[in-house]
This record gives structure tokens, sequence and C-alpha cells, in this order.
């Protein structure tokens, strides 16, 4: 008999990053084949499972940035370094980082929605033409910010415009959401650009309006959707959007689908 | 082959194919209905033919052997995680041809969407084999020959039709054909009996435009109906469902995690951690469960999900009718290409 999808497989934490109080990332022991915008499930015996997506990929591992919220996501928080988690996955068709090599690209990206866009962010910073890779990314707040460190060394390699919702007083960095940036980004050739977009399903809307006002191409657009899921392979139905199951054949979508696309 | 048999001659030959296979089939329960002194049809194992009930439509479809409303997938002990076992005895349900048809839907789903098979359903579907039961009347509700499956030609290992006292089989099985001539009166023909017409004509349209999604034709299910879920409960064809974990002892060291139907139309179905949640009104739950029987579905796979076996109309208790609605639906929509 085929072997059981739903039995998950041990995977060591190989280290613990925490970002806030309620955000840390989990390097967790991987070697196979997985794309940025993919999802793991996270399995806790007793507590249930919790997909979450790759926000960081390398030879020997997968990072999981984690945000506590529930029953799942607090067990999780229970582990540390050296101990393992049962994970199932990888799911989802991921980004295709190959379709922004050459030319412009924009991403937009807004709270824990980076995560699943970490892994293409970090590859345009690699890009021989990163100065051509645009990258706005927003928190709620200052205290929200994530991935301080790839921040840092994205701002040094491609275009970065960080920003905040809001701001105690004395914050010398952008405020303002995502949205109110859009225009601003310089593009040479906008009707060739490729824009990506990951976050709450407003930011999402608005800042799709936004890339389409200043001339975007939707076949040039893509988003990764996000949805109540508790199998991953395309049986429990909770994911599904019309024809469409999020875990099958998203969570990444072109936005010539995903305009379509009504709950 | 077709044999005819005797009442007895037909006790005999489902006793002995008892002996290699669990009989799985609708049997009346008295006054164990919605109403007092209402009956109900359901589905047990039975060892008699006299048991099983061949005139009448079951109340609830025969999923829940191979999609249980709860199913254990693991134990979890301290140490280790065990699968569950479960009987994978051979089985022969019986079934009319619209649950038959039911069973592709199934297995779609199962079995052939995504790259994985669901491994707990594969495991049972393997000692699954069907029986028709023939329809020699359209049942109340249904609506087969407008979804076309008022008629199997095949997946079944034998028919069964009682008519006067003598039962009719047509077998497609060798194995099942020995038993059935060695108890039968004679041997002809036989195709099992289906209807050519319903009640309830239902219009399926042929293509849905994305405007009727906001089309006002829902609103009143956000009025009329109360979520209860049942429609999907009793739908043969209906698949969702949600993972469980409990544990049993309060140190929290053992448990189990199971799957529970699920109901697109019942609270909770959508929402995600933060408070979000994607369809707040039952017109738009309505709107979701009846595109994915007509159209969703179709979109993705090339056929309809729902059978017309009619049974979301004969339970829904605020007397909504799915078969209603399609046709509204079908008539919003011609209604809208008349306009433009
Ligand atoms: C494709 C995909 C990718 C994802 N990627 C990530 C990721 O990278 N990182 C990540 O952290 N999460 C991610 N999520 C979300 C994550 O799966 C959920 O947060 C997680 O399943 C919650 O499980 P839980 O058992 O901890 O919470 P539960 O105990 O299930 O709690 C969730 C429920 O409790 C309530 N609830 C919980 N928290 C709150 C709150 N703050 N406010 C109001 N109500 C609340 C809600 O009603 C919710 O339904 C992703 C989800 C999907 C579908
Ligand atoms: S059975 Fe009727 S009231 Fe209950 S959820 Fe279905 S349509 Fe609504
Ligand atoms: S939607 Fe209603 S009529 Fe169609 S298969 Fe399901 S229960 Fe039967
Ligand atoms: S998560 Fe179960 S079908 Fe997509």
């Amino acid at each position: 008999m085929m072997s059981n999808p739903y039995v998950p497989f041990p995977s060591e934490i190989m280290k613990v990053i925490p970002h806030t109080k309620k955000e840390y990332t989990f390097r967790m022991k991987f070697t196979g084949d997985v794309k940025p915008g993919q999802f793991f499930e996270v399995s806790i015996p007793k507590f249930g499972e919790a997909p979450i997506s790759v926000s960081g990929i390398g030879s020997d591992f997968v990072e999981l940035t984690i945000r506590r919220v529930g029953r799942v996501t607090d067990e999780v928080f229970e582990h540390y370094e050296g101990q393992s988690l049962l994970l199932r996955g990888p799911y989802g068709n991921g980004f295709d980082v190959s379709l922004y090599e050459d030319g412009e690209v924009l991403v937009v990206a807004g709270g824990t929605g980076v995560s699943p866009v970490r892994g293409v962010i970090s590859a345009l910073a690699a890009m021989p033409d990163a100065k051509d890779k645009h990258v706005i990314v927003g928190f709620r707040s200052p205290g929200d910010m994530l991935f301080h460190d790839d921040l840092r060394d994205w701002a040094e390699k491609l275009d970065l415009i960080l920003t905040v919702d809001g701001a105690p007083e004395g914050y010398t960095g952008n405020i303002g959401l995502v949205t109110k940036f859009i225009p601003g980004v310089k593009l040479r050739y906008v009707e060739h650009a490729q824009a990506v977009v990951v976050g709450p399903p407003a930011m999402m809307r608005f800042s799709i309006m936004e890339l389409l006002k200043r001339g975007f191409r939707e076949r040039n657009i893509w988003v990764s959707q996000e949805r109540k899921m508790c199998c991953g392979l395309g049986k429990c139905g909770h994911c599904r959007i019309g024809k469409n199951y999020v875990c099958l054949d998203g969570p990444v979508f072109n936005y010539t689908e995903s305009k379509d696309m009504i709950d | 082959m077709g044999y005819v048999l005797s009442s007895e001659g037909f006790s005999k030959a489902l006793h002995e194919l008892g002996g290699s296979y669990r009989l799985y089939a609708p049997v009346r329960k008295e006054g164990e209905g919605r109403f007092t002194d209402v009956d109900v049809v359901r589905y047990d194992f039975v060892h008699e033919a006299g048991e099983i009930e061949l005139s009448t439509k079951s109340d609830y479809a025969f999923k829940e052997i191979l999609t249980p409303l709860s199913e254990t997938l693991f134990f979890f002990t301290e140490q280790s995680v065990k699968d569950a076992d479960k009987d994978t005895s051979p089985v022969i349900i019986f079934v009319r041809s619209c649950d038959l048809h039911a069973v592709k839907r199934l297995d779609q789903i199962y079995l052939a969407n995504g790259k994985a098979e669901d491994w707990f359903y594969r495991r049972i579907r393997d000692s699954v084999r069907f029986a028709l039961i023939g329809c020699s009347e359209s049942c109340e509700n249904g609506f087969c020959v407008s979804m076309k499956t008022n008629r199997a030609d095949e997946g079944y290992m034998f028919s069964v039709d009682e008519d006067g006292g003598k039962f009719y089989v047509d077998v497609k099985d060798d194995e099942a054909a020995k038993i059935f001539a060695a108890h039968a009166e004679s041997s002809q023909p036989v195709t099992a009996r289906y209807v050519t017409e319903n009640d309830t004509d239902v219009n399926v349209p042929e293509n849905v435009p994305n405007s009727i999604y906001k089309s006002d034709i829902w609103d009143e299910y956000t009025q009329r109906c109360i979520n209860c879920g049942r429609c999907n409960f009793v739908c043969p064809t209906c698949t969702c469902y949600t993972m469980q974990d409990v544990y049993y002892t309060d140190n929290g060291r053992v448990g189990e995690r199971r799957r529970v139907g699920a109901s697109c139309m019942v609270d909770g179905y959508t929402n995600v951690a933060g408070g979000g949640q994607y369809r707040k009104t039952n017109g738009e739950r309505m709107r979701f469960k009846v595109l994915h029987k007509v159209w969703d579905f179709r979109r993705r796979f090339g056929y309809d999900m729902c059978v017309g076996c009619g049974r979301c109309d004969d339970v829904c208790p605020e007397y909504i009718s799915f078969a209603n609605c399609v046709n509204k639906l079908d008539a919003a929509i011609k209604e809208a290409g008349n306009d433009e």
C-alpha cells in the first residue's frame, strides 16, 4: 500500500530566532525539494495541525516563522532547540522565482505576509540587477517588525521601502500603509514589470488596485492566499474557492485567476 | 446474466454471499424518524434479505461506511503514534442509482483531487463493492433524471428488483452469478428498473457568469436558512471534514486525532486565526454550496457533483429546496443573458 500522507515526520529544531514576543522563526531540519510560498502542516499530536509557510530555505533546513495565536501555535512555542516537531509537506505550488530574474519587480508584503515571500525577496537581493527589484514591506508598528537582519541586508542590495502603519512619537522611518508607497516606486517599463502581493485580504485588495492604476498588467501580478486548511491535500474542502483549492492550486495565484475567485 | 428468484431463493443467495461479504443496506427503523411515529430508513449491517428496505429511498446516504461522521485516524500514546484499526473485511453496499453515481464523486475527491490519495479512504474503499437497488417509481423530491443519474449500467456486482414476490437480478460478477444461479427459478435477461421522469425537474445552467455571485437571489436564504448543516450531512456527495485532536487524560499524555464531517453551511467552516471568516451570511453559504454542486465541481472535473437524490430537500427543517434554488439560479442567468 502507498504511504500515508497524513503521517507526519519528525524534524529537529536547529535554531529558534525570536522577532517579537509572539513571533519566532523555527529553523527545522529538512532536506528535499521546497520552494518559497509553499507550506508545511505543523502537526502536534493531541493539539492539532497548523499550516505554516516556508519563510526560509537552506541546504539542510527550512524556516517556519510562526505567530502564536492559539492551540497549536501556543504548543509550538513550548518547544526548544534540540527538540523536534512533527511536520508534513511541503504543500502548495509556491513561487516560481525564475519569473522574476530579468527585469523590474515590485513586491508588496504586509505583516506575517512577509514570511511566504521572504525567500523570494532574498533571491531578488542576490540577483545581478537587484537595483531593479523594489520591495515595499509594511508592519503594524516598529515593534511588530520581523526579520531585522534581512531587512538590513535587503536595504543594501535592492530598493527597500520599509514602513509602519503607526509609530510612537520620534520614529524617523516611513509611516503609512504600503499602498501609499506604490505610486512613488521608480519603474521604467511598468507594462513588463512583475508584482507580488502578500498580506491580509484588505491590504492585498487595495495594493492590487494601486498596481493596476500604475499600469501593471494583470497577468504580471502574483498573489498568495491564506484560507482555513485542515489537510493540505485537496480532501477536507475548507480551502476551496470556486473551482480552486488553495492548498493544491495555490497558495500562489496569478491575478488573472485570483480576480475571479469569489469566496 | 439475469436470474429470477423466489423470495426464499433470494434469501438463500444473500445468505451465501453473506459468508464472504458483510452486507450493508438500507433498513427501516420504526418510529425513529424526525417526528415520533415516523420511521427512518438508514444504513446498517444486515444478515437476512428480509431486513433490507428495497422499496423506499434511505433518509441518510450510504457514505457513513466510507467516510464516517467521526473517524479516528491515529491514537497517540506517550511514545507512539498508531493508526486506528478498521474493519476492512469485504462488504457489499446496497445502493440506488443516484447513490452509485455519488460513489464516483467521493472517489474523485478522496482519490483523484491532488496528487495524494486519501490513505484512510483507500483502505476501506478497496474492500467495498456495490449492489444496485432498482427504482420502480420516482422518490419524492428526487431529480435524478435532470442530473442524468437515474440509470446505472455498471459499477455494481448485481442488481435487485422485487416485483410480485419475485426477485430479479442482473449479475455482473462470476462468483455471485454462481450463487444466484444455484438458487434461481429461471434465467433470463434482466435490466435493473430505473425511472424516466421525476415530479421535480431541475434546469442545470450550462454556464454560470461571475455576476451571479453578487445576485440578490441568495438573499432569501440569509433570512430563511438556520445553518444547521443537515443538507450537507445527508448528501451522498459531500466530502468535507475537519481535523480534531483530543486528549483523554488530565495530564494530556494520551489522545487521538480524528476527522469529523464538516458542513460549509455551519459557523466556523472558514474561520481562521485572528477572527477572519469568509462567508458570514447564510445566503453566501447557500451560494457556495449550490454552485459547488452544479457548477464549480464541473468546472474542475467535467461533470456535476449533485446526483439529484433530493435528500437535502427532504431534510431541511426550513423547507428550503435546493432544486428550486437551482431553477431560480438558471432563471436568473437566463434573464441576465436576455438583458444584454
Ligand atoms: C497557506 C497558509 C500559510 C500560513 N502561514 C503562516 C505562517 O507562516 N506563520 C503563521 O504564524 N501563520 C501562518 N498561517 C496561519 C496559521 O495556520 C494559523 O495561525 C494557525 O493555524 C492557528 O492555529 P492554532 O491552533 O494555533 O490556533 P487556533 O487555536 O485554531 O486558533 C485559531 C482560532 O482562534 C481564534 N483566534 C486565535 N487567535 C486569535 C486572535 N489573535 N484574535 C482573534 N481570534 C483569534 C480564531 O477564532 C481562530 O479561528 C498560515 C495559514 C495558511 C492557510
Ligand atoms: S438543511 Fe436547510 S436550514 Fe439547514 S443548513 Fe441546509 S438549507 Fe439551511
Ligand atoms: S445536493 Fe441534495 S440532491 Fe444533490 S446529491 Fe446532495 S443531497 Fe442529493
Ligand atoms: S486544505 Fe484540505 S482541501 Fe485544501
